[in-house]
């Protein structure tokens, strides 16, 4: 069954200060155990499926660093999509794209 | 199989922020950067022309602000970005104005300012980030430090009564008051976007964590710690008596709107006494322009 | 470009040079002031009051002066012509403010009416004791340029000259009047709109993508941009860069300080402005300003009479000092007397620029009233000894 919603993540802004990862209505996030180049830990999806877009996380980011969105698709989905990031100009930056 | 599709959307904060000065400055767990998505909401839901949008901000933390968005921005001196805006308001009333500043800038170097310009009801909306402390300069005490909290100026504990911003501008004036934590960020949205709305002086006070220097010396624990304090101990209360919603170090919040009326602003107040007074002989300058003028002998030829 | 006839109020007056300051204000096209009362400055901003309703434009007056020297740059961002007014004590107040005009490069005029100082001093008797602090008091290196106004018709003249000067400079003009010329009632003579040149702002053409707030070609002054106009510009008090974002590194300030500084110092030459008479064969050069010219006007007359033979040099435009003139009058001259309202301020700007090459002898006085011209007689007299 394909989520409501995906999270994109701009992992270099991260400063993993957790507020994203705490106040999913859905506990779709968790910090990861990666680094990004400032040491923090960025968080990441475990919970794909319970996505709704509901973009709270991007709300309650201080840094920028994620948003959420919604798919505009309720039904099931065929197959995972990858989807290339959309890079923010003068800025070193990995956006790790989480999908269904 | 996978398709390759451009991502189609843009975090909505985004197109608001100044891609150049990113990063920004604020420490990991600072409020001040969600206080600036709920603004950004705001903006987009208020549908705002951000043409004739400034923001002036003062000095601290919370004054950086105004050089990372993507508005007319002016980052003035501590304490006086509410009489800078007035200025700018009052030569060009068709500007939307508002003062995105800290409660060390705004109520202690700036307090005078403050009660002014809520007395006068001049068409400002002032967004203040109340971090409870002096952040930028290294965690002094500020007017809105709750009673016993270590500061570097207060080493031993403070001990001096705290201001209640809202209490403060309600008698000063303001037409429009209301305080929300970073934890509502919601709620934040919406009373920036009924502030623009609203003609006189609005005042948004957002409690926001400042975990370098507030919560650390004061073993509060980091900026989520304090997120979580305003989860659980905030309580809406809208309309609730100004007098009764100070703040203690660990104690409840009281948030929500505790003022929404009606008070003719500065500038309807002006036109009214001038057309009384002189009739036709008033020249109403808000009819040409505002003071963007070519004949006003200010600007050569209309360049705008 | 010619001023806009509805601020002219042209025709022969009899006004004090408060009043004429104000008329001068709304010639230059200034539509809004922002004010605090202090004696002996506040008649300029009571007639502004009156008089901008009718004229078409705004004053208030705020709370203190600390918000009243940074609302009139509002008002300037805001795409008003603009300019406040105070004395001594109030000026002290506004340092900050003249220093941020001078960084963000805002255009405007402070008018100082000087009095009795320091501190609360004398509210309602004439000096000159802000001379210093109009070029030095606010912190950092930045430049101003002031000018000392010596009658009421002068205090329309100069005003305009000031704002045209703050145009062209994008700078804080200082206008140093002081209690004597302030309040002494004197025929002002307004001539009509078409007759007075006003500077328009320096605004840009370019288009939003290629502006640039604080990017500058040979004369050193960025073109502006007003709040609404599209520009999404930042303007900022920190050291910054073109763009007018902060960057704050010793670089930039090697940059940018040396820029502002510039601006008026490669100008200083055509900037200069004074009265000069007599002083070909000068032994000594009577050098003045402001009020204390007239009383040294008189001295002058009177040694003359006793067959010395005396130069006059009036200070217009005080500062920039104008260095080159002193020290080629220096170089031909015996001595220097500088009789000032004063314990002695723009007479080491004279003993300086003079380079030893004359001497320089003050003529001070703490202030209250204006000088003897005997004082000033005898100081000649010494001099051409």
């Amino acid at each position: 069954m394909a989520a409501k919603g995906r999270v994109s993540i701009v992992v270099e802004r991260c400063k993993a200060c957790g507020f994203c990862v705490e106040f999913c209505p859905t506990k779709v996030l968790a910090l990861s155990s990666a680094f990004n180049s400032k040491g923090y830990h960025p968080p990441h999806v475990v919970l794909p499926e319970k996505c709704s877009g509901c973009d709270l996380c991007g709300m309650y980011c201080p840094d920028f660093a994620i948003y959420g969105y919604k798919t505009g698709e309720d039904k099931a989905a065929a197959k995972p999509a990858q989807t290339a990031a959309k890079p923010a100009p003068a800025e070193a930056k990995q956006e790790q794209e989480v999908t269904q | 199989m996978s398709t390759a599709l451009v991502n189609p959307v843009v975090n909505p904060v985004e197109p608001f922020l100044r891609n150049d000065r990113m990063p920004h400055i604020w420490c990991p767990g600072c409020g001040i950067g969600t206080t600036v998505n709920c603004f950004a909401r705001a903006l987009i839901e208020s549908k705002i022309d951000l043409k004739t949008l400034a923001i002036v901000s003062g000095i601290g933390c919370t004054g950086r602000v105004a050089g990372y968005v993507k508005l007319d921005s002016f980052h003035t001196t501590h304490g006086r970005a509410i009489p800078f805006a007035t200025g700018l308001k009052l030569a060009n009333p068709k500007l939307s104005v508002v003062v995105y500043s800290g409660d060390g800038d705004l109520s202690a170097i700036g307090g005078n300012h403050l009660i002014h310009a809520a007395r006068r009801n001049i068409d400002l909306k002032v967004i203040c980030v109340n971090n409870l402390i002096y952040a930028m300069t290294g965690g002094q005490t500020a007017p809105t430090t709750p009673g016993h909290a270590t500061t570097s100026t207060s080493p031993y504990g403070t001990f001096e009564p705290a201001f209640n911003l809202p209490h403060l501008v309600e008698a000063s004036g303001a037409v429009y008051v209301a305080r929300w934590t970073t934890f509502h960020v919601k709620q934040l949205a919406r009373s920036i976007s009924e502030a623009f709305k609203k003609k006189g002086f609005s005042f948004i006070e957002v409690i926001s964590p400042c975990p370098t220097l507030y919560q650390r010396r004061n073993k509060l624990g980091d900026g989520l710690e304090a997120m979580k304090y305003y989860k659980e101990k905030s309580k809406t209360k809208h309309g609730a008596p100004t007098n009764e919603v100070g703040l203690t170090m660990t104690g409840e919040i009281i948030v929500g709107k505790f003022v929404d009326r009606d008070r003719p602003d500065y500038s309807t107040l002006l036109k009214n006494q001038m057309h009384e007074t002189l009739g036709s002989k008033y020249v109403d300058y808000d009819d040409e322009q505002g003071l963007l003028c070519g004949d006003g002998g200010c600007v050569e030829d209309s360049c705008h | 470009m010619k001023a806009d006839p509805r601020g002219v109020l042209t025709g022969t007056h009899f006004l004090d040079g408060d009043h004429a300051c104000c008329e001068g204000a709304l010639a230059a096209g200034a539509r809004f002031a922002s004010g605090y009362p202090i004696t002996p400055s506040t008649e300029v901003v009571e007639r502004f009051a009156q008089r901008v309703p009718v004229v078409g434009g705004c004053f208030i007056q705020m709370e203190d002066e600390l918000a009243a020297s940074i609302t009139l740059q509002g008002a300037v961002w805001g795409g008003a012509k603009a300019f406040t007014v105070t004395s001594g004590p109030g000026f002290s107040l506004m340092m900050e403010h003249i220093g941020y005009a001078a960084m963000t490069e805002t255009p405007c005029v402070f008018v100082d009416v000087q009095r009795g100082g320091p501190s609360t001093g004398l509210p309602t008797l004439p000096s000159q004791g802000d001379m210093m602090q109009a070029r030095w008091g606010s912190h950092g290196d930045y430049e101003i340029i002031a000018l000392c106004p010596n009658s009421p018709q002068e205090c329309f003249d100069l005003t305009i000259k000031a704002f045209n000067l703050a145009e062209e400079f994008r700078l804080p003009v200082m206008f140093m009047m002081d209690e004597c010329v302030g309040h002494m009632t004197e025929k002002v003579v307004i001539p009509p709109a078409d007759q007075i040149e006003v500077t328009p702002r320096k605004h840009t053409h370019k288009s939003v993508e290629d502006y640039l707030p604080y990017g500058t070609n040979g004369d050193l002054v960025p073109e502006m941009a007003h709040a609404g106009e599209g520009y999404k510009f930042h303007m900022t008090g920190l050291t910054h860069d073109e763009r007018g974002y902060p960057n704050m590194t010793p670089k930039m300030q090697q940059k940018l300080v040396t820029r502002l500084q510039n601006k008026v110092r490669i100008a200083a030459e055509r900037l200069t402005m004074f009265e000069e008479e007599g002083t070909e064969n000068a032994d000594v050069i009577v050098v003045s300003y402001g009020i204390t010219s007239r009383v040294a006007q008189r001295a002058i007359e009177m040694a003359r009479g006793q067959g010395l033979k005396v130069g006059k040099l009036r200070l217009i435009v005080a500062w920039p000092f104008p260095d080159a003139k002193i020290r080629e009058l220096a170089a031909r001259t015996k001595a220097f007397v500088v009789p000032e309202l004063n314990l002695g301020q723009m007479s080491r700007e004279v003993e300086r620029a003079a380079g030893g090459k004359a001497k320089t002898i003050l003529v001070p006085h703490a202030g209250g009233t204006v000088h003897n011209p005997e004082d000033i007689l005898t100081a000649i007299q010494e001099a051409a000894r």
